[in-house]
């Protein structure tokens, strides 16, 4: 039981000691959580959006597609995107493997169909009522669609904490394609798993925790943002 | 407090972290594949800044077994390897995957246990032991996972007389790294076999108290050899051939050899230079 104890002592003592490994890991989650975060929500919002506003052929099949998609499993994410990037892939000449930039590959294609199918179900429960009463009232297109946008805003801030839920707390992806590397690539949760491992189940507690202070932070940034 | 201006914090903040990640400048970096027990050990931790401080090189590593490495280096996606299975290493070169390849450092493989020893091979011979815990049938760990230690476990059996026992129930292979694999020989109270750097680094973790001990040590068969490979730059003309070469080099220098031999962990040392 002691490592337990130990570990919430460790991981104040890593945090305020300023250790070089710990505050890599920490910046490499931020990085990557970030950059897939903004990506695939600049493609997944509209994609989204129009899915869920606008009525098409083939929508439903669409739809179970997207869900479909939301359940796919990490590993296997990162197995496509390793075959892709790997110097004898079809992509290989950029030399993304190993890289921040990889991984960030891999999560947002994780983190895309989160943003999409999330913002497509609450665009889909807008009233209907509404759009008749704008134009009734006599309001232009443009004016209608500001309206919806603005009526599904906290969908869309559940799709992106789900989002970020999603990517901040993988492991196979930043494994396969990061190489869980030292001071590079390691994120938080590949070091987690790479003490649990080594059987330093202090340090790994201790990660985890300050994993679980940035999920805090931004929940708490977020809420913030519903109460204006 | 104002809450926009949180707001626009959080939002700055975000941002530059992102912009950060792009924006770093490109320093000389040598991306390496290696083995779990430079690693686990700390080994390459504490070269790491020396070999940068004297080359300007930042070196890079993922550490995996000894066969993904290899493999990792066939495909062109490392620079240079860090690997310990002589006869693959050769046949690696002889496919023309390989440069160069140069002897750095060895240590040797012991076959590790609990104290209370079920299949009683303590000071036995490697044969007689692992002839013992076959007819006990006790728990043996293996990594399983195509690693150097697992390719050298695989031709222990053979030598001794013995079939690989792949498929027997008490044989399990973890698949993972060498302190994974030791942690779970602890957890189960099973024997396995590792080299005897990353058995240090566990028996210091557990503040030199660890439960399983060294029980076969010291036959010729379990020396463990450590080399440098550089690829071929004819098939992975992408590959930083020159800083990989830079890196053998100074592996193998009077100064990095020395480095090697001081690397202590509770006054013991864990890799000793033999680089020609």
């Amino acid at each position: 039981m002691d490592f337990i104890v130990e570990g919430f002592f460790k991981a104040l003592e890593l945090l305020i000691n300023g250790d070089g490994s710990t505050w890599s890991a920490v910046l490499a989650t931020l990085k990557v959580s970030v950059w897939s975060l903004l990506i695939s929500t600049v493609t997944g919002l509209p994609c989204g959006f129009m899915i869920g506003y606008f009525d098409f052929k083939g929508k439903k099949q669409l739809r179970t597609v997207l869900d479909t998609l939301l359940a796919l499993p990490t590993v296997f994410i990162g197995l496509v995107v390793y075959a892709f990037i790997s110097r004898q892939g079809p992509l290989g000449e950029f030399g993304l493997l190993f890289t921040l930039s990889g991984i960030v590959i891999g999560l947002t294609i994780l983190a895309f169909p989160v943003v999409t199918a999330i913002t497509a179900s609450t665009v889909e429960g807008i009233d209907p009522d509404l759009k008749l009463t704008l134009i009734s009232l006599g309001a232009g297109k443009r004016h209608i669609l500001t309206t919806c946008l603005w009526e599904v805003r906290y969908g869309i801030l559940t799709a992106i904490v789900n989002a970020y839920g999603r990517v901040s707390t993988e492991v196979g992806i930043a494994m396969m394609i990061g190489g869980n590397i030292k001071y590079h690539t390691r994120t938080i949760t590949t070091a987690i798993a790479l003490e649990t491992n080594k059987g330093m189940f202090a340090d790994g507690i201790a990660l985890g925790l300050v994993l679980i202070t940035i999920a805090f932070i931004v929940n708490l940034s977020l809420s913030f943002l519903r109460k204006q | 407090m104002n809450k926009k201006w949180i707001m626009n914090w959080v939002i700055v903040f975000f941002m530059t972290m992102g912009l950060a990640a792009f924006a770093q400048a490109e320093t000389k970096s040598l991306m390496m594949a290696t083995t779990t027990s430079t690693e686990d050990t700390g080994l390459l931790d504490y070269l790491m800044p020396l070999f940068e401080k004297d080359t300007g090189i930042a070196l890079k590593w993922t550490a995996t077994g000894t066969g993904k490495a290899l493999k990792l280096g066939e495909t062109c996606d490392v620079d240079v390897l860090l690997v310990h299975a002589p006869s693959a290493e050769k046949k690696f070169i002889e496919n023309g995957f390989g440069k160069d390849r140069k002897e750095i450092m060895y240590n040797d493989f012991v076959i590790i246990g609990p104290e209370s020893d079920p299949a009683g091979i303590k000071g036995k011979s490697l044969a007689d032991a692992l002839t013992a815990i076959k007819g006990k049938q006790a728990q043996f760990m293996s990594r399983g996972d195509d690693s150097g230690t697992h390719k050298t476990e695989q031709i222990l059996w053979k030598a001794s007389g013995l079939q690989v026992p792949d498929k027997e129930t008490w044989y399990v292979q973890t698949g993972q790294g060498m302190l994974a694999t030791i942690t779970v020989a602890q957890e189960k109270n099973g024997y396995t076999m590792t080299d005897r750097g990353t058995y240090i680094k566990y028996n210091s973790q557990n503040k030199g108290n660890a439960s399983l001990k060294i029980l076969v040590e010291g036959d010729k068969n379990l020396l463990n050899q450590y080399s440098v490979l550089t690829l071929n730059a004819a098939k992975c003309p992408k590959a930083k051939y020159d800083l990989a070469v830079q890196f053998s080099d100074w592996m193998a220098s009077p100064k990095g050899q020395k480095l090697i031999g001081d690397f202590l962990l509770m006054g013991e040392r864990l890799f000793f230079p033999n680089a020609d």
